[in-house]
């Protein structure tokens, strides 16, 4: 708002713009060869770009460099890395079964986000995109999960689930059922933390998708109408396909957030039980930084990183080429 | 024809199912939120018997005991320095280096733009040991500043890609007119761009905020002293003391969410704008 009425007030003081200057870049351009030398262009890079360049460069990228280097020896991190054993991390990674777990899990969380999460998400935003009395509230009660802390999240959930006090053992007892321990068994435990990313992570999905129905050219739909379209085709045929780049968004978050995962597993389950919830982070959390083994860690994070940036380039290419 | 529009609306089964659907979703939401704020005034007896209901007898002491406790303030003081740190030295460091890639053309912008956008793609955990092992070379260790740097590190792409963004839409006339003014590039971003952006950086900041706020890895790796930790570090701990004490630690969990849940309401608006933008042009 107030950005425009600036821009306004200021556009008052510039010449008005005249028929030859056809784009304000060409414009900046000469103004940029006229004045590039008085004004001290140098000095202002030289302020403006370093903090953010050495701070990105020493904590970013130097470490994953690092990662790959130590990803070579077998160290616990005193000292200076000696022991080189080259490949043999990894090997050890792929060989571990708990590895091949926590991959499946991430595949898994893979799996329900896109199925259930987004379908869902995309329901709720269909339903919740007109303004009706509670439409709002119902929002804002949907997207607050995502806001919460994932450790909170977590502990809530794990009172949720406690076999003795929890909201899911008493329905339990309520029929007179025997309450499940859903986090203490290997054959439930992921089953259980699948609920929580469903209930944590739908709301943010639904805002994507709810911004995108309201930035949506309202006259595309009423002509569906008007051509006598009923409600479902114009869903399926005007509705749906101008949320395509939005859907994809949405299902490349899903992937990324999920190779990511970790605060959430740990208050719940910490991985277990006999490492039956654990996610790649959390694997490499219990894995390589608790017990300081720097070179077999190294080696799952730069598996990690090579899985999602092979991911991200992959999907750019193929899903989102025009965005 | 007005009556009967009315009345066939009313036995509309859509609108009884929508509402049934969204009854359900809503109480799958709510109910664990709303037994977890509850749950910490009954007593551990009552919660057993009791864990939907209102509460019988108020338990104030539960709360009481947390609000008096040091511990709790000592957690959200430190939580509030790292976030405050993070916040100012992203909104710093990010501003600056967006107005660079935004109103400055020099050799080479776009490749550094592009190098640094490459935080977008891949997790902190990737790096977790190397990071931890240059935080500790560089003295850097149990400080919160080696807790701040690397979140400030890993925000930095997608808060330049907001700024910048945002900067390249304010018209170029105004810096045109400023440069022919004699006004230096660094003076114009502090008195023209920095104002005129307040709403992008109220959005990057209260990202930044949040991201900082509920972060655990990198604290966890970070620190060692039990002063220094932040709250989702803290209330680990208390959890891992009060194990099956839930009374207590569903109280100290609504105490802890309730900063958060206040941020939310006042700055949602910033939230989902900051969101849906970095999302739908990003």
């Amino acid at each position: 708002m107030s950005v425009q009425r600036d821009a306004v007030i200021a556009s008052n003081f510039s010449p008005p713009p005249s028929a030859a200057e056809t784009s304000s870049e060409k414009k900046f351009a000469s103004s940029f060869a006229r004045h590039s030398l008085r004004d001290g262009k140098l000095a202002a890079l030289l302020l403006f770009l370093p903090p953010a360049l050495l701070l990105f460069t020493i904590f970013v990228v130097l470490p994953i460099g690092e990662a790959a280097w130590y990803s070579g020896f077998n160290w616990n991190g005193f000292g200076r890395p000696t022991n080189w054993i080259g490949l043999d991390n990894y090997r050890f990674v792929f060989d571990s079964r708990a590895f091949g777990l926590a991959f499946r899990n991430n595949i898994l969380i893979i799996i329900v986000s896109l199925l259930v999460q987004l379908p869902l998400a995309l329901t709720l935003a269909l339903m919740l995109a007109d303004k009706f009395r509670g439409a709002v509230a119902l929002r804002m009660l949907f997207f607050l999960p995502y806001v919460l802390a994932e450790i909170a999240t977590g502990l809530i959930f794990s009172f949720v689930y406690d076999g003795d006090y929890g909201l899911l053992a008493t329905v339990y007892r309520w029929f007179g059922a025997e309450a499940p321990h859903l986090l203490a068994s290997p054959q439930t435990s992921m089953f259980a933390i699948l609920i929580v990313i469903v209930w944590k992570y739908f709301g943010f999905h639904m805002m994507l998708f709810i911004a995108a129905l309201q930035g949506m050219d309202r006259n595309l739909i009423e002509a569906a109408y008007i051509d006598g379209a009923t409600r479902t085709q114009s869903l399926r045929y005007v509705v749906i396909p101008l949320l395509y780049p939005t859907i994809r968004l949405s299902v490349f978050f899903a992937v990324v957030g999920s190779f990511q995962l970790f605060d959430l597993v740990m208050p719940l389950t910490r991985g277990g039980p006999a490492d039956s919830s654990n996610t790649m982070v959390s694997f490499l959390y219990n894995f390589g930084v608790t017990r300081m083994r720097v070179g077999f860690g190294s080696a799952v994070g730069v598996i990690l990183f090579v899985i999602c940036v092979t991911f991200a380039i992959t999907y750019k290419r193929w899903f989102m080429r025009d965005e | 024809m007005n009556n009967s529009a009315v009345a066939s609306r009313g036995f509309d089964p859509a609108i009884l199912y929508k509402a049934l659907f969204l009854t359900i979703v809503a109480l799958f939401v709510a109910t664990p939120l709303i037994a977890t704020v509850l749950g910490g005034f009954k007593s551990l007896g009552e919660l057993r018997t009791n864990p939907f209901g209102l509460p019988k007898v108020w338990e104030w002491r539960n709360y009481a005991d947390i609000l008096f406790s040091w511990r709790y303030w000592e957690l959200l003081r430190n939580s509030l320095i790292i976030s405050t740190l993070s916040v100012a030295l992203t909104l710093i460091t990010a501003s600056m280096a967006a107005f660079a890639f935004a109103h400055i053309r020099f050799f080479g912008s776009s490749m550094l733009l592009n190098y640094l956008t490459m935080g977008l793609l891949f997790p902190a955990a990737t790096a977790i040991l190397p990071l931890f092992i240059r935080v500790r070379d560089l003295g850097l260790l149990d400080s919160y500043f080696g807790v701040v740097l690397p979140q400030v590190a890993f925000s930095l792409a997608m808060s330049i890609l907001l700024l910048r963004r945002f900067f390249k839409d304010l018209p170029y006339e105004l810096l045109e007119a400023a440069l022919v003014d004699g006004c230096s590039y660094i003076a114009y971003f502090r008195h023209v761009t920095l104002p005129l952006s307040r709403p992008i950086l109220a959005t990057v900041g209260t990202i930044a905020f949040v991201h900082s706020w509920n972060a655990y890895l990198v604290p966890l790796v970070m620190l060692n002293t039990d002063a220094l930790y932040p709250w989702p570090l803290g209330i680990m701990v208390y959890q891992g003391e009060y194990s099956s004490e839930w009374s207590l630690i569903l109280a100290f969990i609504t105490l802890t969410i309730l900063p958060t849940v206040l941020l939310f309401l006042l700055a949602q608006k910033h939230i989902v704008a900051g969101l849906t933008a970095g999302a739908v042009k990003g």
